[in-house]
C-alpha cells in the first residue's frame, strides 16, 4: 500500500503545483515589473500626458506593447514626443497597453480599430510588433493616419496611410562602441540584448564594429536573454533576467555593457552598480542616466539614443500640418534621430574621437554594418 | 421512493449552484480589487455589461473556437490524470511546421492546406509523445516533461526562424503561405471587417469527436478508467502504460490544430508576432470547464470574451489591462472554490442521507 499512498499524495502534489503554474502563466505579464523603486515612473507619466493635455491640436492614440510605458527606455521615449507634441501643438493622446503576454494580431488589430474607431488620429504603434496588425487596420480606415515606430509593410501592397519609422540603430551603437572601447580597463566589453532577432542584431552589430575600429583585440562578450523571437516578456520586461547576464559578463571581466533590452535594462544597472568603482553600462534608446537612481547615475557612462521622440512628435506634427508622413523613414545620425547621450560627463574627455567617428559616418566614410 | 424526484430537483439544482457560486465570487472579488485599486468600478462593469458590437463578437468567437481547441488538447490528458502543460509548446512546434510547410507549398492549392495541417498534428503529436515515453519507460512526471518541452520548443521554432525565415528588416518569418492555400473567413455580419475563421469549425468537429470517443469507445472508456483508478485499469485488463503514450499523442495531435485558423485565415506566416500563450491559457479553460466538451465551450467563451474586453476597458475605462488579467485568474480560482465547496457540501448531504436511511431500516 505505501507506495500508492505516496503515489496519491505525489499526484495531489503535482495538481496543486498546477493549479499554481497556470495561475502564474495567465497572469503572466503582471509579476515582472521591476520593483525597485524608480525615479520616473513612466506608467504614469503617460496617464499624466494623456489626462492633462487639453489642447485642440491631434488627438494621437498610443497603442503600446506588453509592459508599455514606464520602461525607461523605447516605450518612454515616445512619451517624451508625446509630451512635445502635447506643449507644442496642443495635442491630446489616449495610451492603450495589453494586460497578457497571450496577444494575437487579431487583439492588436482590435486595440488600433477602438482607437481609430474612436476618431484618433494619427494611430501610433509603438514597436515593430504592430506592423501586421496595422497592415489591416489602416485599409478599414483611409481617413486615419497611422505610424508603426520600428514597423515595417508586411507584404507588397503598399498602405497611402501608413508611416513606418525606422531607426539606424547600428550608426549610434558604433558611437557608443567606440565610446565603451575607449573607456575599457580590462579590454572586455559587453552586450546584453533583449530577444536574438534583426532588430536587435542591428545594435549588436554597430556596437560591435564600434569597438573593433578602436581597438580589434577588445573580446566583446554578447548575451541575448531569449532565443525565441516571440517571447518579449522574458527579452524585453526582465530585469532580473537582465541582471543575471550582465552578472554573468562582469565575472567574465567585462567593465562597461551596453544593453539593448528595454525594462531587462534596470537589471543590468543593477548589477553594474553592484559591481562598484569602474565598472559601466550604457544605457539604450532613453538617456537613461536622466532616470536612473543617483546610486546607479556614476555607472551610466552614456546612452546610445534613438530618437523615438523625435519619430513621435514628426509624426503628430506631419498631421497637424496636414500633410502626414507616409512609408518609409529612417532616421539616422545625420538627422539626429540616432546618436550618444552626454549627461553626467564621462565621455567628454572622449568627444573629439566620438564626434571625427560621428563625422565619418555622416560622410559615409564608415559603412557600418547592420548584421553582425 | 417518493424522495427520488426531490434527490434529482436537489441534484440539478447543485449543478447549477456551482458556476452560479463562482460567477459571484469573481464578481465580488474583482469589485473589491477595482475598488481598492481606485478604478473606476462603474466603468469596469458598464462596459462588461454592454453589447459588442458585431466585430468583437467575430472576433469573441474566434478567439473562443481557437481556446476551445487548446482546452480539449489539456483536457484529453486531465481525463487521463496526465497534466499535459505541453500544449504550449505542441501547439508552436504544430504551427510553426505547418506554417513552413504551407510556405514551401509542395502541394497546389488546397491539397497544400490538408498536407500542411497533417503535418502539424504529426509533428505536434511527437512531441507531446516525447513526455508520455519519457513517463512510462523512465517515470519522469510529466508535469516537468512537459513544461521543460515547452521552454525548448519555443528555442527550438525561434532558432529555425532565424535560420530559414525570411527578413522583413527587424523580424523574421516563415515564407508567407502562397494565396491559393489560404482559407476565406465566413462572413457573420454585413459591413464589419472581422470574419470567421474557415478553420475554427474545426473546433466543434473536436468538440463532438471528443465526447464520441470519450463516452462512446472502448478506447474512451479504457482512457477514463486509466484516470480514475490505474489499479483498477490493470486489474481489468487496460495496458496503462500504452494508454499513457497514446493519450499524451492524442492531447499533441489536437494541440498541432489550435494554430491553424490563424495561421491559414489571418496571418499566414509564423513570425515574432505569432501568438504565444494558448496553450497555457488552455490549461486554464479546461479546468474551468470541467474538461466537459460542452463546459470548455463556455470557458473558452468566457476568457476569449475577457480578453476582448480588456482592450476597451482598457481604451473606455482607462482600468489597466493587467486587472482583466487578474480578473481572468480571480475567475479560475472562483471556479475551483465554488466547485468544491459544492462538492463537500454535496458529500455531506449524502451521508446524512445514508445515515438515514439507515436508520429507518434499522427501526
Amino acid at each position: 500500500m505505501r507506495p500508492n499512498i505516496k503515489e496519491g499524495i505525489l499526484r495531489r502534489l503535482s495538481k496543486i503545483a498546477v493549479v499554481a503554474l497556470i495561475a502564474s502563466m495567465t497572469l503572466t505579464g503582471c509579476g515582472k515589473d521591476d520593483n525597485k523603486a524608480s525615479t520616473g515612473d513612466g506608467a504614469n507619466a503617460s496617464k499624466d500626458v494623456c489626462q492633462s493635455a487639453t489642447g485642440t491640436g491631434p488627438k494621437v492614440g498610443l497603442a503600446f506593447d506588453v509592459g508599455g510605458a514606464g520602461d525607461r527606455s523605447f516605450n518612454d521615449s515616445a512619451i517624451v514626443g508625446m509630451q512635445k507634441a502635447a506643449d507644442d501643438l496642443g495635442a491630446t493622446c489616449i495610451s492603450a497597453t495589453p494586460g497578457s503576454a497571450t496577444e494575437s494580431d487579431e487583439d492588436r488589430a482590435e486595440r488600433l480599430r477602438t482607437l481609430a474607431d474612436q476618431g484618433y488620429n494619427p494611430v501610433i504603434g509603438i514597436g515593430f510588433i504592430y506592423s501586421v496588425a496595422m497592415n489591416t487596420v489602416a485599409a478599414e480606415f483611409p481617413e486615419t493616419n497611422f505610424a508603426v515606430i520600428d514597423g515595417f509593410d508586411p507584404d507588397t501592397k503598399p498602405n497611402a496611410n501608413v508611416a513606418y519609422l525606422g531607426f539606424a540603430e547600428q550608426q549610434g551603437s558604433y558611437l557608443v562602441g567606440v565610446a565603451a572601447a575607449l573607456k575599457t580597463k580590462s579590454k572586455t566589453v559587453g552586450f546584453v540584448g533583449g530577444t536574438r532577432g534583426d532588430l536587435i542584431k542591428k545594435f549588436e552589430a554597430g556596437y560591435t564594429a564600434g569597438v573593433k575600429s578602436v581597438d580589434k583585440n577588445i573580446k566583446v562578450l554578447v548575451t541575448y536573454l531569449t532565443e525565441d523571437p516571440n517571447d518579449g516578456a522574458t527579452g524585453f520586461q526582465n530585469p532580473s533576467g537582465g541582471k543575471v547576464a550582465a552578472e554573468g559578463q562582469l565575472d567574465k571581466g567585462a567593465d562597461v555593457i551596453y544593453h539593448a533590452s528595454g525594462k531587462s535594462g534596470n537589471g543590468v544597472f543593477e548589477a553594474v552598480t553592484a559591481a562598484g568603482d569602474g565598472k559601466f553600462a550604457i544605457g539604450v534608446d532613453s538617456d537613461q542616466y536622466l532616470t536612473a537612481s543617483a546610486d546607479e547615475q556614476p555607472h551610466i557612462l552614456t546612452s546610445m539614443l534613438k530618437r523615438v521622440d523625435v519619430a513621435t512628435f514628426n509624426m503628430i506634427k506631419s498631421v497637424a500640418d496636414g500633410s502626414p508622413l507616409t512609408s518609409y523613414t529612417t532616421y539616422d545620425l545625420a538627422q539626429d534621430g540616432v546618436g550618444y547621450a552626454t549627461s553626467g560627463g564621462f565621455v567628454d574627455d572622449i568627444s573629439a574621437q566620438l564626434d571625427e567617428a560621428a563625422a565619418k559616418i555622416k560622410s559615409g566614410e564608415i559603412k557600418v554594418p547592420d548584421k553582425p | 421512493m417518493a424522495q427520488r424526484p426531490t434527490n434529482l430537483a436537489r441534484r440539478a439544482g447543485l449543478g447549477l449552484i456551482a458556476p452560479a457560486l463562482a460567477l459571484v465570487i469573481a464578481a465580488a472579488l474583482s469589485s473589491l480589487l477595482l475598488v481598492s485599486t481606485g478604478d473606476d468600478v462603474g466603468g469596469f462593469w458598464t462596459t462588461l455589461t454592454t453589447k459588442p458590437e458585431n466585430r468583437n463578437i467575430v472576433n469573441i468567437l474566434n478567439y473562443g473556437l481557437v481556446l476551445y481547441l487548446s482546452g480539449i488538447a489539456a483536457a484529453i490528458g486531465f481525463r487521463m490524470n496526465l497534466f499535459n502543460i505541453g500544449v504550449e509548446g505542441q501547439y508552436r512546434i504544430g504551427a510553426f511546421v505547418a506554417a513552413v510547410v504551407a510556405g514551401e507549398a509542395w502541394l497546389p492549392g488546397k491539397a497544400n492546406i490538408v498536407l500542411a495541417v497533417l503535418a502539424a498534428m504529426v509533428a505536434a503529436g511527437l512531441w507531446a509523445g516525447i513526455a508520455g515515453l519519457l513517463r512510462v519507460t523512465r517515470g519522469v512526471s510529466e508535469v516537468i516533461s512537459t513544461i521543460m518541452l515547452n521552454a525548448i520548443a519555443g528555442l527550438l521554432v525561434g532558432y529555425f526562424v532565424q535560420k530559414v525565415g525570411v527578413s522583413t528588416g527587424v523580424s523574421r518569418s516563415t515564407k508567407a503561405i502562397p494565396e491559393e492555400s489560404w482559407v476565406g473567413g465566413i462572413k457573420l455580419f454585413d459591413g464589419v471587417p472581422t470574419q470567421l475563421f474557415g478553420l475554427a469549425l474545426l473546433a466543434p468537429v473536436v468538440g463532438v469527436v471528443y465526447y464520441v470517443v470519450l463516452n462512446k469507445t472502448r478506447f474512451g472508456f479504457n482512457l477514463r478508467a486509466s484516470g480514475a483508478s490505474e489499479t483498477a485499469a490493470v486489474a481489468s485488463g487496460v495496458d496503462v502504460k500504452r494508454m499513457i503514450i497514446v493519450s499524451m499523442v492524442f492531447s499533441g495531435v489536437i494541440a498541432g490544430l489550435i494554430g491553424m485558423p490563424t495561421l491559414f485565415g489571418s496571418a499566414h506566416n509564423y513570425g515574432s508576432s505569432f501568438q504565444t500563450g494558448i496553450g497555457f491559457a488552455g490549461i486554464a479553460v479546461a479546468l474551468l470547464g470541467r474538461n466537459h466538451p460542452i463546459g470548455i465551450a463556455f470557458a473558452a467563451l468566457v476568457f476569449s470574451f475577457l480578453q476582448d474586453r480588456a482592450g476597451l476597458l482598457n481604451i473606455l475605462a482607462g482600468i489597466s489591462p493587467e486587472i482583466v488579467a487578474v480578473t481572468q485568474g480571480i475567475i479560475v480560482l472562483a471556479v475551483v472554490i465554488a466547485y468544491e465547496i459544492v462538492r463537500r457540501y454535496r458529500a455531506n448531504l449524502e451521508r446524512a442521507h445514508v445515515a438515514q436511511q439507515v436508520e429507518e431500516v434499522r427501526a
